[in-house]
């Protein structure tokens, strides 16, 4: 901090656009749903744990999907389960992302040939913006998956678009 | 400790003809063959007898025995008709630390079996799970509903060997 | 006149921050006391048995490991004893051995994290952030053996899928000499706080007859007196060689059976294993691992169940063989799955927020329950 003190202890004017300075701050705030699904959840547990410390990029568990940025889909998503899972998801204010981690939530994973009962992929419910791979994914894949989305969130426009 | 042949003794003692049989030609284990309308007596004698003490269900499975014969419907998919449908249940004793399996079959097309749920209460949900799986009808269950599987699952019993999955459930696709 | 009340009935989950997955119970409440409790399970059924059914036998390991997936070592373990069992074949010791500590390790790690989780909540965060890290450390312990961090495939009928690592010795006795501290840290931090010991002693009492009768097995029936353990009643591979004790829940701030007797038998279990560890860990004797892995998996015609004492309790596996190169059915009997069955009990008569302390307290795993 000692940097930015010194620039701006005589009341300096920061000139940025918009579109950084909002998300700047949206991506560096990134508060997920806690919700957990199956094994990946806990290695989505181990990533917000002491060892890896999700929250020193801004992510941090809200129970209620009312105030959540980010659902990280950690997990199978079952038939049984998929209709709950669309529900909270229409329940998180916009803007809204979704992270798919692990093969299950991806496209079915160990499951996608006799799972009777499994939805092979969470994309076929809910859209999707960032799918990470593995069974279950490292914490360091989770990491880059989450810094992926803040590429993505990085390049996003207030401005209307124009089609 | 008991063997299951002093048991099986015992059990034919008791029940006469309602026990029918011991299978010892499997290798690891041997199986008492007990009628299916009458497990749930049996159940509460293995429990109550003093040198049997059977105080635990470790598990309740229901098998598809796959022993019909294999026929085509209208529409050219595999069907199994006939046969039988078999629970097996795994006993133990924390007292007297002796083990024994029983089995008991029913038919397939009209698969009933009494319920044990007042001997051993873990027969609760696992009767409630065979019934999900195989659709074996578990008479005077307090609660049989289906348990893993949505409760308005209407495909069928997913474990019998000619189960057939539903393209869609609440529109959205099954199969890969 | 007396006032007119009616029940409420109230959803807990299937997405809620302390179930633990994805388990929904719908309690039916006055005020804030509870008068019944139903779980309703099956969200994350996932078609274990139907998998097992069209897999070899080779290949049905490592879906085993996504049963209990906070303790896969143990699923392993109990899959390839049954299946091996079937086969009638002889192990080396050498994979004994290693096989035991493994286990162990496993069942630290599954309890570190059952007590993190039954302390987070209700409410004490910090232990959690302590404990995950002591996880971690076995974690890297299994990631330097086979390469996984959480499901490892690591257990082969009749071997191992590799050797242990060159240091894997060296480490783990480090691991012991770094972990002994921290059991005591746990005890001054969360086990005889007060407000813990205020949220779980005399909370969900579960009578030693009730446990029995529901078939529960494992800290939870040990909770409530009986010293049963599988590892002791029914030895399998080389447990019988090993000085352990079996603690049980004593009723020491409360009731025998309540919630802190099963979260304190716990923490005294990993004691034990660590002592397991200590005395298994010089005594591996050299061998090849890989030397009695069948090349053909056929077992015969028969049946088999075989039981290992899981960190969670008894793990089952139930198999037919028909034969063939697959399993003609494999039952799992889970025992979250039977663990869970006395929630309706232990609820009745206590507060809302006692239903976090009971559910946390029987340590359940969604992923076995519903297979
Ligand atoms: S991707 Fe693998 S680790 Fe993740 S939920 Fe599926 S089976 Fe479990």
């Amino acid at each position: 901090m000692g940097l930015l003190d010194k620039e701006f202890s005589d009341g300096n004017i920061v000139i940025a656009r918009v579109d950084d300075l909002m998300n700047w701050a949206r991506l560096s705030s990134i508060w997920q749903l806690g919700f957990g699904l199956a094994c990946c959840a806990i290695e989505m547990m181990a990533t917000s744990a002491s060892h890896y410390d999700f929250d020193r990029f801004g992510v941090i568990p809200r129970n209620t999907p009312r105030q959540a940025d980010a659902i990280i889909i950690s997990g199978t998503v079952t038939l049984k389960m998929a209709t709950r899972i669309k529900r909270l998801y229409e329940q998180m204010p916009d803007p809204k992302y979704i992270i798919s981690m692990g093969s299950c939530a991806n496209c079915g994973g160990p499951y996608w040939e006799h799972g009777y009962h499994v939805l092979k992929g969470i994309d076929r419910v809910i859209p999707v913006d960032v799918y990470v791979p593995g069974c279950p994914p490292r914490p360091e894949a989770l990491l880059e998956g989450l810094l992926k989305l803040q590429e993505k969130i990085r390049n996003e426009s207030l401005r209307k678009k124009i089609a | 400790m008991k063997n299951p042949e002093e048991i099986f003794e015992l059990l034919k003692n008791e029940f006469g003809d309602t026990i029918l049989g011991l299978d010892k030609d499997t290798p690891t284990e041997s199986i008492i063959l007990v009628d299916s309308m009458n497990i749930n007596k049996i159940g509460a004698f293995l429990r109550n007898n003093n040198d049997l003490k059977f105080d635990s269900l470790m598990v309740l499975s229901g098998v598809d025995d796959t022993n019909g014969t294999k026929v085509k419907d209208e529409d050219g998919t595999d069907m199994i008709s006939g046969g039988t449908l078999s629970v097996y249940y795994h006993l133990h004793s924390t007292n007297l630390k002796h083990k024994i399996t029983l089995k008991v079959s029913t038919p397939r097309e009209n698969p009933q079996v009494e319920s044990t749920y007042n001997v051993w209460r873990t027969s609760d949900w696992h009767e409630r799970e065979a019934y999900d799986m195989f659709g074996i009808i578990f008479l005077n269950h307090p609660d049989l509903r289906r348990i893993l599987m949505p409760y308005d699952w209407e495909a069928g019993y997913p474990l019998r060997k000619d189960y057939k999955n539903p393209e869609f459930y609440k529109g959205m696709k099954v199969p890969y | 006149m007396a006032l007119k009340t009616e029940t409420m009935v109230l959803n807990m989950g299937p997405q809620h921050p302390s179930t633990h997955g994805v388990l929904r119970l719908e309690l039916e409440i006055e005020g804030e006391l509870i008068l019944s409790v139903k779980p309703h399970i099956g969200y994350l059924h996932r078609c274990f048995e139907k998998h097992a059914e069209a897999m070899t036998y080779p290949q049905v390991i490592p879906y085993t490991d996504r049963l209990d997936y906070l303790a896969a070592m143990g699923n392993n373990f109990g899959y390839v004893i049954a299946v091996e069992k079937l086969l009638g074949i002889q192990i080396p010791e050498r994979v004994e051995y290693i096989r035991i500590i493994m286990a162990e390790l496993q069942r630290i790690a599954s309890h570190l994290v059952a007590i993190a989780t039954n302390g987070a909540d209700i409410g004490a965060l910090t232990p959690f952030l302590y404990l995950f890290r002591d996880r971690e450390y076995i974690l890297s312990l299994f990631e330097m053996t086979c390469g996984a961090r959480m499901l490892y495939n690591y257990m082969w009928i009749g071997g191992l899928s590799h050797d242990i690592h060159p240091d894997f010795v060296r480490k783990t006795k480090e691991f012991i000499i770094h972990f002994r501290p921290t059991i005591i840290e746990l005890n001054n931090l969360l086990t005889f706080n007060k407000i813990f010991i205020e949220r779980t002693a005399n909370i969900g009492i579960l009578p030693i007859d009730t446990a029995i009768n529901f078939g529960a097995s494992g800290p939870v029936l040990r909770g409530s007196g009986l010293p049963f353990d599988v590892r002791r009643e029914d030895p399998y591979s080389i447990y019988n060689r090993f000085d352990f004790e079996i603690p049980t829940g004593k009723g020491l701030v409360g009731t025998v059976g309540d919630c802190w007797d099963r979260y304190y038998v716990r923490v005294l279990e990993m004691e034990q294993s660590l002592r397991i560890i200590e005395q298994a860990i010089d005594n591996i004797p050299e061998g090849d691992v890989h030397s009695a892995i069948p090349k053909r998996i056929k077992p015969p015609k028969g049946t088999v169940y075989a039981r290992v004492e899981n960190p969670r309790g008894e793990l089952g596996y139930f198999i037919i063989s028909d034969g063939n190169l697959n399993p003609f059915r494999v039952k799992v009997r889970a025992p979250s799955f039977v663990n869970l069955e006395v929630m309706g009990e232990l609820c009745k008569g206590h507060l809302v927020a006692d239903v976090i302390a009971i559910l946390g307290s029987l340590d359940i795993v969604l992923g076995e329950i519903d297979r």
